[in-house]
């Protein structure tokens, strides 16, 4: 039991240390896990459930504002990268925030196809954070279900 | 002879009746984005603090009530200590809900923190001239807030200190009054 304990522990260190080293997580992560404890024990993954329905609707709203026959409202369009700039800031999602910020400077610019190509990476890009992190929640359920705690990891 | 009772066995500090308890500072947190709500709210609890959460400049105003439709009639014993607020919200900014604030005689006292994913400069000055406490940039931190949390707790204890320390005046006063009448 304790070592499948450890090989679960190390694989998921392995994990969390790659998501970090590949951009995906940045240090706002690392602090919303501090956040949590045994009275509040799935606060991460509730903030990050509620980021990936606003990833849903504000890409929605861009796809909306971006389909227009006509003239597109860009401060529309831009009024939505914003605000998922914003909620991806505040969970630490560093690729989806990092698009955002090219995906904002094509709004203000009025190009076109700068952000049909941004919108169609935003929206690969959440879901591909969205199925790593379920690795990653998987991984912490199975230390728990074979009796382990989950390590707190050391990204430096 | 009956025996004197010390100051120090009257059971004085524990009359904490008419005082709010000095842990539960209450903050009303102001915020469009559902995620950076969620947010806020774990740093206040993790912070000790009581949290009301709401998602507009309006509703903030309406739980005030201070949005014209009731006066301040039956808000008085409203007690908040601290209002935190976005700075980008649609409909009302958290700069236009800053101003109301210091324009109402019943809330003009309570600090009101901006928070802002934009470091802008002219901004911040805005914002601190129009009477901010503080401005806090996005996103928020634990230190943040705990060091908020904790000034406002040294205001509220240098009030309580100083009428515990009346009140341990007065006792003394009492005691030298009987001990020379030497009941």
């Amino acid at each position: 039991m304790d070592a499948l304990v450890a090989q679960l522990q190390m694989q998921f260190r392995d994990y969390t240390i790659s998501l970090y080293q590949q951009g995906f997580l940045d240090d706002q992560f690392t602090e919303l896990k501090k956040l949590q404890d045994e009275g509040s024990p799935d606060f991460v993954a509730e903030v990050l459930s509620l980021f990936f329905e606003d990833c849903v609707k504000l890409i929605g709203n861009m796809a909306r504002a971006l389909d227009q026959t006509g003239t597109v409202d860009y401060s529309q369009v831009g009024a939505s990268v914003h605000q998922l700039k914003g909620s991806s800031s505040s969970v630490g999602a560093k690729r989806v925030k990092g698009l955002c910020v090219t995906f904002k400077e094509y709004c203000e610019a009025k190009n076109y196809e700068g952000c049909v190509r941004c919108l169609q990476q935003v929206d690969i890009e959440y879901k591909t954070l969205k199925t790593k992190l379920q690795d990653m929640f998987n991984l912490e359920k199975q230390i728990i279900q074979a009796g382990g705690i989950v390590p707190q990891v050391d990204i430096n | 002879m009956a025996e004197v009772i010390r100051p120090e066995k009257l059971d004085i500090s524990n009359d904490t009746s008419s005082l709010a308890s000095p842990e539960l500072l209450h903050v009303l947190a102001v915020d469009d984005s559902i995620v950076d709500r969620k947010f806020i709210e774990r740093l206040l609890r993790v912070s000790s603090c009581r949290v009301t959460l709401v998602d507009s400049a309006t509703r903030a105003l309406q739980y005030l009530g201070l949005d014209g439709e009731n006066g301040s009639v039956g808000f008085e014993d409203l007690k908040i200590n601290l209002i935190m607020t976005d700075y980008s919200m649609p409909g009302m900014t958290g700069y236009e809900l800053l101003k109301k604030i210091k324009e109402s005689s019943a809330f003009r006292e309570i600090p009101v923190v901006i928070m802002s994913s934009e470091n802008i400069i002219p901004r911040i000055d805005r914002c601190l001239e129009e009477g901010a406490e503080d401005f806090l940039l996005k996103p928020v931190k634990l230190a943040d807030v705990k060091r908020l949390r904790d000034s406002l707790m040294k205001a509220d204890e240098r009030a309580f200190k100083n009428i515990m320390h009346k009140r341990e005046l007065e006792a003394n006063d009492i005691y030298s009054q009987l001990k020379r009448a030497k009941i």
